[in-house]
């Protein structure tokens, strides 16, 4: 009985009225929380109950606490008919789970139901208390961290990056169900609300066990998404990077120490001078004695042999690219054993061709994973064609990576040897493991029925499989000298026809798909000499039966600093269950053993302009492309354009602004069924990804820029057309070469008059560069051009290069620009369709003044940001009336649609000027045949104009410092710190009262709502006033006060109640999708907010129609992602997105039905002004930090 | 091809001043979009009509949404789902509460029913202010008009408090509610040369006077309806006019204390026992309800309408009335000197006030 839910009803109000006849409401509250249920009280005749109810207690294992949320249900009573449901709550218990988020939930939430929205509030108190769980064989990861930031989180530094976690679950659809027909539409949607909770829950606390496995206790960089697959069911997965980490600006001592002890007691050790045991919050210590006895192993490990390494190492680096390539492929030689699972014979022949061998492969793959599904589903045998397989040559389309297409070439013989090897190995291996794992039940399908010991194998095998697997992180943004080089962008697409999940507890076929994907997303990156892939993420496209899945990411070369420990964590872990569990292991464990030692890197801090340089072998490159010398050290090769899935690297030499750039692409297809549909989308895939990708590299040219960061394409498959829209953040990286202009071509040059056009046309770009030059800023200093190559490419070469990207298919041959003897990129007009590309490129209106717009977390060239924020979220469907439209036609209205809905965006938000768009995030969709939607989330952030400008540079850089990685500092401060780092707590407190006496008249100017600037300021005179009697960990300024007096459980509340202001009793909460908040630190991490609702109306017109029904709906949900982050005790969301937005409508019924998910994660932070009043804390905050700094 | 939906919801709910107004006053959208295009928004901003549409069309959507929080302004502030700056909400709510003054002058003092709104239409045809825009005002009249109907303590105060409204608009719309409660009539054409404020101003003094109120601040309507027992002593001062010796002794004091003083002194001396006559019979009348409404046309009747026609410059009317009032504090055998004080007061001022030269 490892929990105590404790929740309490406070009060209502708001309510609707539920009785005609009295204009009131008799309300009464039901508390349920599994299978128990509490009511309250019925208050009479009132629209704002008191009810003040005891409290609830529910004693439940902490496995529920994590999978179940805490459902609430206001009703009105009635005497002689059954009661009227008003709304329902559903709270999230896990951020209770972990010690180091909130303790208590306590606020106004709206009630919600899925007919009549938000009705009404609800004052609810919920507090957990958690036990010891010594159970070995426990199924919770209660204390692991989520965040949906895909960075380091700002108050944390990380210690270790362990890698990859996924996790899929899938269920039934209960709106699919037969039952569906005999329920209200109300009960069916609370039935899949509340599934979808169950299941994320479930989710999280597995994808959490695999962390603790791997000795983490934090999940980072979480992606959550919902497949609706339909009539086949649902399908919830997860990917995340596994991390260890550590806070560092927090003076909470024990709740550190919490944390640690999650992870590891080896970690527990380390720490050992802060460990206070405390009662409170979740223990998962692993009591499993093999299990710590291993990952004590490895710690000892972990501390010494990267510093061997690195010594080692250090010196080749500076000698020459040769070696280090080779090193790198060892070391990513070392990463590969992990191909298994492709239990199909071709595996060996795909090291050599790797694109050469699909049909077969895919075939192969198939037949062997749905054995037993074959039998059960005769009629619908499963196929999963690569979207390029007709041209035979590559499996699925290696188009959009854009440097990353691999030549028809084969590969370097030496490497394929190796290779070849390795895979063989992992191959024996793996079909063992296929066995066990079948056999036990894999994918995360071993529920709370699998015997624990059956979970436990699977966990163990799995995790630690998996790790080695996938060298993948979820990250964009990373520590300081951890990304090391950048390949480019690798991707990954397969269509798959969806059929019946027949027992949810073997979610087998969706986890072999995404595995072959992942798999040929790490083939790619192997292609492009990188080890690993970074902004690594996964989507899917689902239309009827047919369903697209997608992976992409950068191939990498990382710093061995923050992986390395974790690896060989795993490789022991691994070796000991080879040698206890399979009997045929041990050949592999060796492999890993051997390959271990010599996986160090160099550790050299690189120079900032070292990610841009090549990976890959100069001599053996994988795809034919321009090198030059690096424009910044002239020591190392660069190529000539890098596209990469991750945001500018903080280090990143960048001249002048980016801008967001966007290709957009729509595909006719014929209506299709079944097979027939599959094949003909996957014909059409690689030539909508080819032009995609043509049309970004036209946008990038025509703006004078050489490189593409945050890089998504996203494609959605409709009944009758493809989308396809790719959105990147473009920007001039000062190492790479200075982009060559863009000649066109014409072909009938005899004709004057075409002549004389395209001169015009010629003329107009040349215009429009150099204009965009202009705006952009862009004005590289000069380079002197050395001997290997001129900025400029050459014309043979560029198209080699242009080629490259669908390899050898016939379609390239007629694009085969080689006879343009232009100098510079040249796109010839030879049909319609060019110009028709032209012409869009040129139709690209420029931002207006003042506006700035880019998808990744900030702009680059930007650094003085006020605090001007505004989160917006905007959605547009399209109809298409006319069924028969050419592709132009189409893609011109789509073009239209987005720019449109872009000049919208700057025109709502120019108020706020100087302002730039940041994490633009485009999601299209074809809800419908003729239905076009796009949804925009983005964050507009105001930034100040003078300072941006000239002097700004220099200190800008530092403040883009400051404000985009903290980590920087946070790696350095507690070294520096150490010395004094035993400063005894009485000192802080003392130093704590002086400086913050005059806090609250040093307001910061720069809040926007001055109700919140006085909540702050008297807060904190608050916490000065009742320092003794504040909760645990409740504000930063607070914690070294409470190290010297903990504080009672019970007064926690106390706190919030008296900083409340007078006006108004609501938290003012900012929501942004950045991982910051500009001018503020975020102090304190709450829990992930992960939110699914379903919106439901049967009359249509008296909401406003479709727009005015999907306005308040969204407006509703912010409200419930605020009111949950406000109960947390938080005043912000970062990293917020809205993953799904689906929304179908009958206006025939006057019906419609929205369903959106939303993530971020929920933060307190405070205004830097006010913060540097307390020098001190920040100082003893980092004192923590600097006792396990091993890995710096 | 159309844009079959269109919405933008930020986390703070973006609110362009401009266009609420152009809300408020009850355009259409297509009308709205004219408007903005004619203020030249577009230059501004490199937009498209379409873009503007498409602005114009998400705002209304969004003031409509607001408008049942706007009706009760108090959630306003401690709802969940707009996030509204305190400054935003204040603008918001005050100008939703703002009138135009040819509307009220339409109501002023009817009834607040359903037949009234019914007749808006005629309204809104001779003011050229929309039918939605006065069914708006008027809604909002009714509004705070029954919820200060039940409340005790004072009537501005309350006001303010309910619906958050800043001193100013407060004290209209207790002007409004004052005027509709005691339906006093000030649509007749001699009373059209008024305006709002100068009727707000005399509901002021009313209110503050002559309304129980006035002497006891604990009571339910207090503001709201006259002092029946002051407006049954009123009958006592009719004994200025009654008695002959008392007039003429008033008159002389009067005469006395004006000889020289004005350019106007013989017009005043021959008047004076006709305008004496009517601001005491106005007195001694108030008990009638019926007179109570005709309070404002017979100031204007009897006593501005024939001070006009002399010629009085709105100096000489303060001296006559000063005068006037105070002679009557000497007289020895008036003995009424409270009452005729707190009536006075009020008359003076109101009549200053409408006093228009």
């Amino acid at each position: 009985m490892p929990g105590k839910l404790k929740a309490k009803v406070v009060a209502g109000r708001h309510l609707p009225v539920m009785d005609r006849a009295s204009d009131l409401t008799d309300a009464f509250v039901e508390v349920k929380f599994g299978t128990t249920t509490f009511k309250t009280d019925v208050c009479p005749k009132s629209l704002n109950p008191q009810w003040n109810s005891e409290w609830f207690k529910f004693e439940v294992d902490d496995e529920d606490l994590q999978d179940e949320p805490l459902q609430i249900t206001v009703l009105d009573h009635d005497t002689y008919s059954a009661n009227d449901a008003i709304g329902k709550v559903y709270i999230d218990i896990d951020p209770l789970l972990c010690s180091e988020a909130a303790t208590v939930i306590s606020g106004w939430f709206p009630i919600y139901d899925t007919i009549h929205g938000i009705r009404g509030e609800i004052n609810v108190l919920v507090k957990v208390d958690l036990f010891n769980d010594l159970n070995r064989f426990r199924q919770s990861s209660c204390g692991v961290k989520f965040f949906c930031t895909t960075s380091i989180p700002r108050c944390f530094r990380a210690v270790l990056i362990h890698g990859f976690v996924e996790e899929l679950v899938v269920n039934e659809d209960p709106e699919y169900q037969w039952i569906d027909r005999i329920r209200t539409p109300r009960a069916s949607n609370e039935a899949r609300q509340r599934l979808i909770s169950l299941m994320s829950g479930e989710l999280q606390r597995k994808i959490g066990l695999k962390v603790l496995e791997m000795g983490g206790n934090a999940v980072v960089g979480y992606l959550q998404c919902f497949d609706l697959e339909g009539e086949s069911g649902l399908v919830v997965r997860a990917i995340g990077t596994a991390c260890t980490l550590d806070k560092i600006s927090s003076t909470y001592t024990a709740a550190i120490v919490q944390n640690l002890s999650n992870s590891s007691p080896s970690k527990d050790m380390k720490d050992s001078p802060q460990a206070v045991p405390s009662a409170l919050g979740c223990r998962s210590t692993h009591s499993s004695p093999v299990h710590s006895a291993s990952s004590r192993l490895s710690q000892g490990f972990s501390v010494s042999v990267p510093t061997l390494l690195f010594a080692g190492m250090k010196n080749r680096h500076r000698s020459s690219e040769g070696p280090r390539a080779r090193q790198c492929r060892a070391g990513f030689g070392e990463e590969a054993p992990g191909v298994p699972l492709s239990s199909g014979p071709p595996t060996p022949l795909r090291a050599q061709t790797f694109s050469s061998f699909s049909p077969s492969k895919s075939y192969s793959r198939q037949s062997s994973s749905s054995d037993t599904e074959l039998s059960l589903t005769p009629k619908t045998a499963r196929i999963c064609l690569s979207p390029s397989s007709p041209i035979h040559q590559c499996k699925s389309s290696p188009i959009p990576t854009t440097k990353v297409p691999r030549s028809t070439t084969p590969p370097p013989l030496h490497v394929s040897q190796s290779d070849t090897a390795m895979l063989r190995k992992s191959v024996s291996f793996s079909e063992d493991l296929l066995l066990v794992a079948s056999g036990m039940g894999s994918g995360g399908s071993a529920g709370k029925e699998a015997g624990p010991l059956k979970a436990l194998l699977r966990q163990q095998t799995q995790s630690a499989l998996e790790q080695r697997e996938f060298p993948f992180f979820t990250l964009t943004g990373f520590p300081p000298a951890f990304l090391l080089h950048v390949g480019g962008v690798v991707s990954a697409r397969s269509v798959k026809l969806l059929d019946r999940i027949h027992n949810p507890d073997e979610p087998e076929t969706r986890d072999a798909w995404w595995e072959e994907l992942r798999q040929e997303i790490k083939s790619h990156a192997k292609a492009l000499g990188c080890h690993a892939v970074v902004g690594y993420s996964e989507s899917t496209s689902i239309c009827e039966e047919v369903c697209i899945l997608s992976a992409s990411g950068t191939a990498a070369i990382l710093s061995s600093r923050f992986v390395q420990d974790g690896a060989l964590d795993t490789d022991h872990r691994l070796s000991r269950q080879q040698a206890s569990v399979f009997t045929t292991g041990a050949e592999k464990g060796e492999g890993v053993m051997g390959s271990s030692a010599s996986l160090g890197f160099e550790d050299v801090a690189p120079p900032a302009c070292g990610f841009c340089h090549i990976p890959y072998d100069e001599l053996n490159m994988p795809f034919p492309a321009q090198l030059t010398y690096c424009h910044c050290c002239r020591r190392h090769k660069v190529p000539d354009v890098l596209f990469t899935t991750i945001d500018v690297p903080t280090e990143a030499n960048v001249t002048g602004k980016g801008c967001l750039i966007q290709a957009r692409l729509c595909r006719t297809k014929k209506k299709g069924q079944g097979e027939g549909n599959a094949t003909a989308i996957s014909n059409l895939l690689p030539f909508l990804e080819y032009e995609l990708h043509t049309q970004l590299l036209n946008k990038l040219k025509l703006r004078g820029m050489n490189a593409l960061f945050g890089l998504r394409v996203q494609i959605s498959v409709g009944d009758t057309m493809l989308l396809g829209l790719a959105s990147a953040t473009g920007v001039y990286l000062t190492a790479l070469p200075s982009p060559g202009g863009i000649q066109i071509a014409g072909k009938t040059p005899n004709d004057i008059t075409y002549e004389q056009h395209i001169s015009n046309m010629q003329k107009k770009i040349n215009d429009t560069i150099a204009k965009n030059k202009e705006l952009y800023e862009i004005n590289p200093p000069e380079f002197v051009e050395e001997v290997i190559g001129s900025p400029i490419p050459e014309p043979r070469q560029r198209s080699r290069l242009f080629r490259s990207h669908s390899e050898s298919s016939d379609e390239v041959l007629e694009l085969d620009l080689s006879h343009g003897k232009k100098d510079a990129f040249v796109l010839e007009i030879d049909d319609t369709d060019a110009i028709e590309d032209i012409h869009s490129l040129l139709t690209d209106a420029p931002t207006p003044p003042g506006f700035y717009s880019c998808n990744t977390e900030i702009m680059p060239g930007i650094y003085n940001w006020t605090s001007g924020l505004q989160m917006f979220t905007s959605v547009r469907v399209f109809r298409l009336s006319n069924a028969n439209l050419t592709n132009q036609g189409l893609n011109k209205i789509f073009n239209d649609l987005c720019e449109n809905l872009l000049k919208s965006l700057y025109f709502k938000l120019r108020s706020m000027v100087p302002c730039c768009l940041c994490h633009v995030n485009f999601i299209v969709a074809v809800p419908e045949d003729e239905l076009i939607q796009v949804a925009v989330t983005a964050v507009a952030m105001s930034f100040d104009k003078d300072q941006s400008q000239e002097n700004g540079r220099q200190s800008g850089d530092k403040t883009l410092m400051k404000a985009i990685t903290e980590n920087e500092e946070q790696l350095q401060f507690p070294l520096e710190l150490s010395a004094e780092s035993p400063s005894n707590p009485l000192s802080c407190a003392k130093g704590l009262s002086e400086v913050s006496g005059p806090l609250p008249s040093a307001r910061a100017p720069s809040v926007d709502h001055s109700s919140f600037t006085d909540r702050c300021s008297s807060w904190i005179e608050q916490l000065r006033l009742k320092a003794h009697t504040i909760r645990r960990g409740s504000i930063k300024t607070m914690s070294s006060l409470e190290k010297a007096s903990p504080v009672p459980e019970g007064r926690s509340r106390s706190l919030r109640s008296n900083r409340s202001c007078p006006g108004s009793s609501i938290t003012v909460v900012k929501m942004t999708p950045l991982s910051f908040i500009p001018g503020a630190k975020i102090i304190k991490y709450l829990g992930i907010i992960n939110m699914f609702f379903i919106r439901e109306t049967t009359s249509l017109r008296e909401e406003g129609g479709v727009s005015g029904f999907l306005h308040s709906f969204i407006a509703e949900v912010f409200a419930m992602v605020r009111a949950h982050v406000a109960a947390l005790g938080g005043n912000a969301v970062v990293s917020y997105s809205m993953k799904e937005c689906v929304f179908m409508e009958n206006p025939n019924k006057n019906q419609a039905q929205c369903l959106i998910n939303v993530s971020g994660d929920a933060v307190i932070f405070i205004r830097e002004s006010e913060l540097e009043a307390t020098p001190s804390q920040t100082q003893s905050g980092n004192v923590q930090t600097s006792s396990n700094g091993e890995g710096t | 091809m159309s844009v079959e939906l269109d919405v933008f919801v930020g986390n703070t709910t973006i609110m362009d001043k401009e266009v609420y107004q152009l809300w408020l006053n009850g355009y259409t959208v297509n009308d709205a979009v004219k408007v903005r295009m004619e203020g030249g928004v577009m230059e501004e901003c490199e937009a498209s009509a379409e873009v503007l549409l498409s602005d114009t069309m998400d705002q209304f959507r969004t003031f409509q949404m607001c408008e049942r929080l706007l009706q009760n302004p108090a959630k306003l502030a401690n709802q969940l789902l707009f996030q509204i700056p305190p400054d935003r909400q204040a603008m918001l709510i005050e100008r939703y509460y703002a009138f135009a003054d040819a509307f009220v002058r339409e109501v002023l003092g009817k009834k607040l029913s359903k037949g009234t709104k019914k007749d808006l239409d005629d309204v809104s045809a001779k003011t050229g202010i929309t039918l939605k825009s006065c069914r708006r005002q008027f809604d909002n009249f009714k509004r705070v008009f029954k919820v200060v109907e039940e409340l005790k303590g004072p009537l501005v105060e309350n006001i303010r408090q309910h619906f958050l409204l800043p001193d100013q608009l407060a004290r209209d719309y207790a002007a409004i509610v004052f005027f509709a409660n005691n339906r006093f009539e000030t649509g007749k054409k001699k009373l059209q040369y008024l305006t709002f404020q100068d009727f707000a101003f005399c509901a002021g003094q009313l209110i503050n006077n002559w309304t129980v109120g006035a002497v006891d601040n604990m009571v339910e309507d207090m503001d709201v309806d006259l002092d029946k027992e002051f407006l049954q002593d009123l009958k006592d001062l009719k004994i200025l006019i009654a008695d002959k010796d008392l007039l003429d002794q008033h008159k002389s004091l009067v005469c006395v204390a004006l000889r020289g003083k004005t350019k106007v002194f013989n017009e005043m001396e021959t008047n004076f026992k006709n305008l004496s006559r009517g601001l005491v019979n106005i007195a001694a009348k108030l008990t009638n309800p019926k007179d109570v409404r005709d309070f404002f046309i017979d100031l204007v009747e009897k006593f501005i309408e024939p001070c006009k026609s002399d010629r009085w410059t709105a100096t000489d009317v303060n001296l006559y009335l000063t005068h006037y009032t105070n002679s009557a504090h000497i007289l020895d055998s008036f003995k009424y000197q409270t009452v005729w004080t707190r009536y006075m007061g009020v008359i003076k001022s109101c009549i200053l006030r409408m006093y228009h030269e």
